[in-house]
Formats: structure tokens, C-alpha cells, sequence
């Protein structure tokens, strides 16, 4: 075992080498535009606010591209979650607990769409904080049809209810993806009351420190451009949390526990990928050529993890599974994620791969190493492949490496920058998510009993059954 | 009367069907069963976790037959379900007290 790791670091050295190579020599002839800023989502200035005289200037009016592809991207981000990652959850659960999978992320889902209208995108876009912003647009006040966001280009704006929305399924498909670690034996109320504490408490700052206004990690300088860190890391840590909190499934280790359909499972995934490019190419937050350059990257990123995850399965197993292939996809998603919008193509390749080979290992040795049962191998995933990418984002953004950043970008000084911003993001939602599940086990208890959980959650939590014959 | 029961590899059952047909067995009643013997299960990997698949899916075959009838049944069954290799299956033959034909109420070797 020891020597294949060896040989996977050297294989994977030498790709990223050939990777940094192609990208040098292809870096003249493309000179993909470099992004005005890092980040900074900042929302324009409230149109209430703002003094008349100063409006009447120049008052930016959207384009209708830009509005019709964030409409589409938001749309698409809503396919990722119902019916895709749904479906890929669902598909990986036994029959017996199927609804409850695709319950738990729907309402999940639903829950953080209502809450985050009421009082989330405030918190977390509604003006400057260090932490968090301001109940200033709670209950979306003063947000109208005449309210504009600002995008990373100077002087170009989309309407705020569409930014709202965009935002908002972010939030919902955070909150979704842990359900997957506790999958098989929570209590739907539990999961409930963990999403309202965790998303109120977890999600809303950590989203603000890296992409509001005055954030604490965007102000380190934090490369996240679709959200690695504020979806993907934060969402894994709060489920690894789980898994330890909850427990293990009865007949964990000893009795068969089989994925009941893994075609779902791969329509899920087919769904996630395409979603995806809602999910990366909208973070743009305009139709340009900063969202054709994430598109790109979302498409080859996750085809070279699809290959490096067949490949290593081939490798330590003998072959290359289905379910593999599905998870590689994911994979190379999560890796390319917080890079998309930062990196060449030739850099979303080797990104792609490492994230393929690394997250193969999360499921394996990495997971016998943490002992947990977490269910869907959220952390596997989500965390490594968050983690992979974050890291990964500040060396191949490097013009040197085919990236989209200034001259002067410096590598080792980014990489501490990723690095410390990460750690930041993960025990902020660890702790959280600690507290949040000590608290729905107080109000409500978090497993069901273990009559429930042999029966399966479809029947004791919910009344029905996903097959009937 | 007996009753004779193949459990067999699923894709034999054409075969066996077409087998028991030619002999003039009336009707033969035919069950999805999952089953261990000497060929084992086989092991499934899903991402980390490795399980053992110990029942095997084979189909059950039951046909009732006149006692003559016999022999010859189990020599087709057998020349039609066999491919030489672990997991073929077995047959069971059993007496077979009594059989009814629920329409018209006619019984024994009538009724087959």
C-alpha cells in the first residue's frame, strides 16, 4: 500500500509537471483576460440609500445576457439539488431508506430557500462586517425590481432578486450535501432543527467572510470563485462532525449494505455535472469570457477525475466500477470548484486528477483512518476534493502555470493565505456543527430507534415505501 | 405422480422450458430464487466497502409429472441446464400426493 502511495505521488508529480509545461506553452497564444478582483461579491449600494442626484448620473443598466445566463445558472444550481444530488444520495442507500434520503435533501432545501429570504441573504450579502453583515435586508426589504448587484467588472450590474436567488441555492445545496453523511438512521426532525442552527450559525458567516463585503477571508486575499470553501469544506466538516456525533449505522462493518440502484445514482451525478455549470460558470456572475473559462474548466477538470479515479480503482482493485466513475465525477467537481474561474485548462486538467486520485483515497484509507460511518463518504468527497482544490487553486492560478492571476502572484504566499482560510472555514463549521447537533439531540433525540432503523426510515419516519409491487 | 424441482442458471431456462415442451409436460411453474452451494458467492466492492454476495440468483423450476414421465424429465432437465461448470444447479424429485385442476375439479394423473 505504502509503495502504490509512493508511486501515486510520483505519477502525480510528474502529470502536474507536464501539466505546468503544456500551460507555459500555450499561455502566449490564449492570454485569457484577467479578473478585476479576487472576489467581492459586493452587492451595490442599497438604491434607498443612495443620495437622487448621484442615481440620476449614471445608473448602470443590466445587460439582458447577463441576466438571462444568471437566470439559467440559478435554474441549473436547482437541478444539482432536486432532482441530482437527490438522486445520486438516493441511489447509494438500501431500498428501505430511499424517501428518506430524498426527503431529507428536498426539505432540507426547502427550508434554507424560506429562511434564507427571511433573514440569510442579509446576514450574509446585506452590507460590509468583518463576520457577517446586517439585518438591514431582512425579510429582503428594500430589494426591488429597480435593485441592482454589482459583478466583478466595474460598472456592470444584474438585478439583485437574481443574485438573491442564485445565492440562496448555494445556501440549499450546502445544507443539502451533509444530509449524506447520516444518511440511514437520523430523525427528520433532528435533521431539521441541525440545517436551521447550522445554516443560521455556519453557513451565513462563512459565506460572508469569503465572499461579502469587508469579509475576514476575502480580505486575507482568499481565491474561493464558486464556492470550495464556503459549500464544499464547510459542508463535509459539518458532516464528518455528524457521522462521529451520530454514530454508526447498526450492522455497520458486518452486515451487507449495498448501493440498491446504481443507475439513479449515475443520473444523479450526470444531473450534478451538468448543474454544475450553473454552479461554477454562473459564479462569474456575467456571460463573459470569465464564465466560458470556468465552463471549460468544470468540463475537463471533472473528466480528467473520472479517468484518474477509473485508473486507480483499475490500479487497487482490478476494476474500474460504475460508482467510481460517478464519484470521480463529483470529485473532480468539488476539486475544480473554488479554481474554475482562476486557472487554465491544461491547470484544470492536473487539477482534475489529483482531485480523482486524492478523493479515491478518501473513500478508502482515509476513511478507515477516521472511523467513522459516514454514510455517502461526504467527507471523502467533499472535504478532500474541497481541500485538493482550495490548496491546488493557488499554484495554478500562477500565469507561470497557465492562470489567470497578476504577475506578481505569488504562490507559497497564496498557498498560506488558501490554507489558513480553510482551516478558518472548517472549525468555524465544525464547531457549529458540534453544537448544533448537541442541540437537536436535546430538543428531539438524533437517531431513530433501532426498530425504526431496521425497518428502514421510508416506512418509520415517513409512511410509504419507494417500491411497491 | 411426482413432483420434480430444477433450481437452475437463470439464462438455462429457455432451454429447459423448450426441453420439458418437446416431452409434452403440460405446464411447469417457474420461481426467481437466490441460492448457495459449492460454486460460492462472489465479493462486490462499492467505493471502500467490500461485501460478500453469498446467494447466487438461480431459478427454480417445479413441474408435476406422470410417474412414467420420470426419468425422462430429469434426463432433458439435465441435458439442457447443464454447461459443465460449478453452479449448475439440482433436481429434486418428490412423490406427489394428490393434484386438482380448480376449474373443472378433475384430479390425479387427470389433472396434470
Amino acid at each position: 500500500m505504502k509503495k502504490y502511495l509512493l508511486s501515486l505521488c510520483v505519477g502525480l508529480g510528474l502529470l502536474l509537471g507536464g501539466a505546468a509545461a503544456m500551460a507555459q506553452a500555450i499561455e502566449a497564444p490564449t492570454a485569457v483576460a484577467p479578473m478585476a478582483e479576487p472576489a467581492a461579491m459586493a452587492v451595490a449600494a442599497d438604491p434607498a440609500a443612495a443620495p437622487a442626484p448621484e442615481a440620476a448620473a449614471v445608473e448602470p443598466v443590466p445587460e439582458k445576457g447577463d441576466v438571462a445566463w444568471m437566470l439559467v445558472a440559478t435554474l441549473l444550481v436547482v437541478m444539482m439539488v432536486i432532482p441530482g444530488l437527490a438522486l445520486f444520495y438516493g441511489g447509494l442507500v438500501r431500498s428501505k431508506n430511499m424517501l428518506s434520503v430524498l426527503m431529507q435533501v428536498t426539505v432540507v432545501f426547502s427550508l434554507v430557500m424560506v429562511l434564507w429570504a427571511v433573514y440569510g441573504y442579509s446576514l450574509a450579502f446585506g452590507g460590509e462586517g468583518l463576520i457577517i453583515a446586517n439585518l438591514d435586508k431582512a425579510f429582503l426589504a428594500g430589494i426591488s425590481m429597480d435593485s441592482m448587484a454589482a459583478t466583478f467588472t466595474e460598472g456592470v450590474v444584474i438585478p439583485e432578486l437574481i443574485f438573491v436567488a442564485f445565492q440562496a441555492t448555494f445556501a440549499g445545496i450546502t445544507c443539502a450535501i451533509i444530509v449524506g453523511a447520516f444518511a440511514e438512521r437520523i430523525k427528520f426532525s433532528a435533521v431539521l432543527i441541525f440545517t436551521a442552527i447550522w445554516f443560521t450559525f455556519s453557513y451565513i458567516p462563512v459565506a460572508h467572510m469569503v465572499w461579502g463585503s469587508g469579509g475576514y477571508l476575502i480580505g486575507l486575499g482568499k481565491m474561493d470563485f464558486a464556492g470550495g470553501t464556503v459549500v464544499h469544506l464547510s459542508a463535509a466538516v459539518a458532516a464528518l462532525v455528524g457521522a462521529y456525533v451520530i454514530g454508526k449505522r447498526i450492522g455497520y462493518g458486518r452486515e451487507a449494505m449495498a448501493p440498491h440502484s446504481l443507475a439513479l445514482t449515475m443520473v444523479g451525478a450526470a444531473l450534478l455535472w451538468v448543474g454544475w455549470f450553473g454552479f461554477n460558470a454562473g459564479s462569474a456572475l456575467e456571460a463573459n469570457s470569465n464564465a466560458a473559462l470556468a465552463f471549460l474548466n468544470t468540463l475537463i477538470a471533472t473528466a480528467a477525475a473520472v479517468l484518474a479515479w477509473c485508473v486507480g480503482e483499475a490500479l487497487t482493485k482490478g476494476k474500474a466500477s460504475m460508482l467510481g466513475a460517478a464519484s470521480g465525477a463529483v470529485a473532480g467537481l468539488v476539486a475544480i470548484t473554488p479554481a474554475c474561474g482562476y486557472v487554465g485548462p491544461m491547470g484544470a486538467i492536473a487539477i482534475g486528477l489529483a482531485g480523482g486520485f486524492l478523493c479515491l483515497w478518501g473513500v478508502n484509507g482515509l476513511k478507515k483512518m477516521l472511523g467513522a460511518d459516514d454514510t455517502l463518504d461526504v467527507f471523502g468527497l467533499h472535504g478532500v476534493g474541497g481541500i485538493a482544490g482550495g490548496l491546488l487553486t493557488a499554484v495554478f492560478a500562477a500565469p507561470l502555470l497557465g492562470g489567470t492571476a497578476a504577475a506578481d502572484f505569488s504562490i507559497a504566499s497564496q498557498l498560506f493565505v488558501q490554507g489558513k482560510s480553510m482551516l478558518v472555514a472548517a472549525l468555524w463549521s465544525g464547531v457549529v456543527a458540534f453544537i448544533a447537533f448537541k442541540v437537536a439531540d436535546l430538543l428531539v433525540g438524533l437517531r431513530v430507534s433501532e426498530d425504526e432503523e431496521r425497518e428502514g426510515l421510508d416506512i418509520s419516519s415517513h409512511g410509504e415505501s419507494a417500491y411497491n409491487r | 405422480m411426482k413432483l420434480v424441482t430444477a433450481i437452475i442458471k437463470p439464462f438455462k431456462l429457455d432451454e429447459v422450458r423448450e426441453a420439458l415442451s418437446g416431452l409434452g409436460v403440460q405446464g411447469i411453474t417457474v420461481t426467481e430464487v437466490k441460492g448457495f452451494g459449492r460454486q460460492k458467492g462472489h465479493t462486490e466492492l462499492y467505493r471502500g466497502a467490500e461485501y460478500v454476495v453469498d446467494f447466487l440468483p438461480k431459478v427454480k423450476v417445479d413441474a408435476a409429472v406422470a410417474d412414467e414421465l420420470v426419468e425422462r424429465v430429469i434426463e432433458v432437465i439435465e441435458g439442457a441446464a447443464r454447461t459443465g461448470k460449478i453452479g449448475d444447479g439440482k433436481i429434486f424429485v418428490f412423490p406427489l400426493e394428490q393434484v386438482v385442476r380448480i376449474r373443472t375439479g378433475e384430479t390425479g394423473a387427470q389433472a396434470l
